[in-house]
């Protein structure tokens, strides 16, 4: 059994730079399947690879299936969304949604229902006369998704699709997207560098970093399990320290932390030896001293609905520390002794 | 400090003067004598339209009209050609990414536009007399398509240019072939560079005498080389109609280029 797109040891390369270097994943359908890391990571290479528009190095693109990896991009029934949107400026709004549908040759009284039915799901029927440029940035953002999705294709891609937008629309836009792509069915691959973004719409996320997927699993797997550093610095904020692990057993190692205070955390790796350890800041509490961890606080920074707190551990080492800025929270003053507590899965211990 | 302009340099008014005068006094003239009444080409005596019935209705009348129908059917296909295969090499320039002698292609397509226009004139009588090409008027319509070409390129290409790749993308991704991906979105978007390029084009084929002179053989003229043929023997006042006449369709197509490719916003993505 294969899912809605499997992607098996796709590369490429342009000229002497290696975009993609044997990226394998299958994207399940309907599932809202997204590609995130930052910029030069290969996410957005990937897509257009799935779409048509460049081809690939080596590998194979398979769509239910089917190998598309050589097929032109009118032949593959899957549509984007372009980061710019690339309406047509000379065609009207109701036209530009049309066009797919007149490529496939649906007569026109058809296709024109059909355009109008697509406008109005994304509640711009008013506007079906209008230029694109007559539009805002949201409008257009509609626009361009009634127009990938007219032609009902079996993948919509999305290639940062949000970035345009300012950032209340851009919130509101995510509950829409997800909202769409489970009243559609469709499978949606969605590129994006923002971690919020991908954290809050995405059934899976894949973290790609220098050509290579890091880490693929929901969101809560990306952020509570990370695998390695990178995957733990790119989404979210964390602490990073430094340790030696004397034994792993289990799936449970035995850390000791900066200052001596030993910890049983989950880890990613089996081997002991050298290996960073992930602690999540809103996972941490400011407790009375003498029950174990213990620290000094070096700053507060007031971030309106949080406090940062900033900590040193007895044996060096920096971390922060973050909590609700509730009306009952007593903030220390720099120089306090404090004690850390680790709540459940606040510390992970990293391959590397 | 803020810079001054250069309108507040000492002497640019007196320069600014002298060339605008050097420049279009002696069409200004022209044109005012092409009105003039008398047949002396240096005394007024009065407004008349006189000369320009005697382009229509003189004893010149057949031999202009045949010279003027040579020099538009040869500038509209001129025009028309070199656009089709300027379009072309755009695309090629700016769509097809990069190849090896990229550069020097460019260089080759701008050619025309620095090599003195009588060294072109000759090596094409040449190069026409050593494949024994009968020179008339296929002979021009050849040249003319050739040295068009670059004229035609400028404004395509850099229309072109200001086209974002994702519109052909979205088109091809819309199950567009490469054929309708062209025809129906990148035409349509690039069209003011094209037409601004075709009118380009237009005029100065219409206008060209130094190569049209040497390649279009005994008994064949275009409204330049008609034009001089007169002149060489002594300056009539119909003359002068008939430039201002020319004058005024270079200027019209002139400013129409300039309108057409400055309506057409730029088309960048988004």
């Amino acid at each position: 059994m294969s899912g809605a797109v499997d992607i098996r040891g796709v590369a490429k390369v342009f000229g002497t730079f290696t975009a993609l270097q044997r990226v394998s994943l299958s994207i399940e359908d309907n599932e809202f399947f997204t590609l995130l890391g930052p910029s030069g990571c290969g996410k957005t290479t990937l897509l257009r690879l799935i779409a048509g528009f460049e081809t690939v190095t080596e590998g194979e693109i398979l769509l239910f299936g089917q190998n598309i990896a050589n097929l032109e991009p009118n032949q593959r029934p899957v549509n984007t969304v372009f980061q710019q949107y690339a309406l047509f400026p000379h065609m009207s709004v109701l036209e530009n949604v049309a066009f797919g549908l007149k490529m496939k040759g649906m007569d026109a009284p058809s296709r024109t229902k059909r355009a109008g039915e697509m406008l109005e799901m994304v509640h711009l029927s008013d506007f079906a006369n209008r230029a694109p440029a007559q539009l805002s940035g949201g409008q257009q953002q509609r626009v361009a998704l009634a127009r990938a999705l007219a032609p009902q294709p079996k993948v919509l891609l999305l290639d940062e699709p949000l970035s345009a937008l300012d950032l209340k629309l851009r919130q509101a836009m995510r509950l829409e997207l997800k909202q769409l792509q489970q009243d559609t069915g469709i499978t949606f691959i969605f590129v994006t560098h923002d971690q919020e973004e991908a954290l809050t719409m995405s059934n899976r996320i894949a973290v790609m970093r220098a050509g290579q997927v890091q880490q693929i699993g929901t969101p809560r797997e990306i952020y509570e399990a990370p695998v390695n550093r990178f995957v733990a610095d790119f989404i979210g904020e964390t602490n990073l320290l430094e340790v030696d692990v004397a034994a792993i057993v289990d799936g449970q190692a035995q850390v000791v932390l900066p200052g001596g205070f030993q910890i049983t955390c989950p880890s990613a790796t089996a081997e002991a030896g050298r290996h960073h350890l992930s602690i999540r800041p809103e996972r941490m509490t400011l407790v009375p001293v003498g029950s174990g961890l213990e620290a000094t606080v070096q700053n507060i920074v007031y971030l309106g609905t949080d406090l940062q707190v900033m900590v040193r551990l007895d044996g060096g080492a920096d971390m922060q520390l973050r909590i609700q800025n509730a009306a009952r929270v007593q903030v220390p003053a720099p120089g306090t002794r404090v004690g850390l507590h680790l709540e459940e899965g606040a510390a992970r211990l990293l391959a590397d | 400090m803020a810079l001054r302009s250069v309108r507040h340099y000492p002497g640019f008014a007196g320069v600014a003067v002298l060339c605008l005068t050097i420049l279009y006094v002696p069409l200004i003239v022209v044109m005012i004598y092409s009105f003039n009444a008398s047949t002396s080409i240096t005394n007024w005596g009065g407004f008349s339209l006189r000369w320009y019935g005697e382009v229509f209705t003189g004893p010149d009348a057949p031999r202009f009209k045949a010279a003027a129908w040579n020099s538009l059917t040869i500038a509209v296909l001129a025009s028309g050609i070199s656009t089709v295969i300027a379009t072309a090499a755009a695309l090629a320039m700016l769509r097809a990414g990069a190849f090896r002698g990229r550069s020097l292609t460019f260089a080759l397509i701008n050619l025309p536009l620095m090599v003195p226009e009588i060294v072109i004139a000759v090596s094409t009588l040449i190069f026409f007399t050593m494949i024994s090409f009968q020179t008339g008027y296929l002979t021009i319509l050849i040249a003319h398509i050739t040295f068009c070409i670059p004229f035609a390129y400028l404004p395509i290409a850099a229309r072109l240019q200001g086209i974002d790749g994702s519109y052909e993308a979205a088109a091809r991704d819309l199950y567009a072939t490469r054929a309708q991906a062209f025809f129906l979105v990148l035409l349509p978007l690039m069209a003011p560079g094209v037409i601004s390029g075709a009118l380009l084009a237009f005029i100065i084929s219409l206008d060209d005498f130094i190569i049209t002179n040497f390649v279009k053989g005994a008994g064949m003229e275009t409204l330049p080389t008609a034009i001089y043929g007169s002149v060489k023997q002594g300056i009539k006042p119909g003359i002068m109609a008939i430039s201002t006449m020319m004058l005024a369709v270079s200027i019209l197509f002139v400013t129409l280029s300039y309108l057409i490719n400055r309506k057409g916003r730029p088309v960048t993505s988004g």
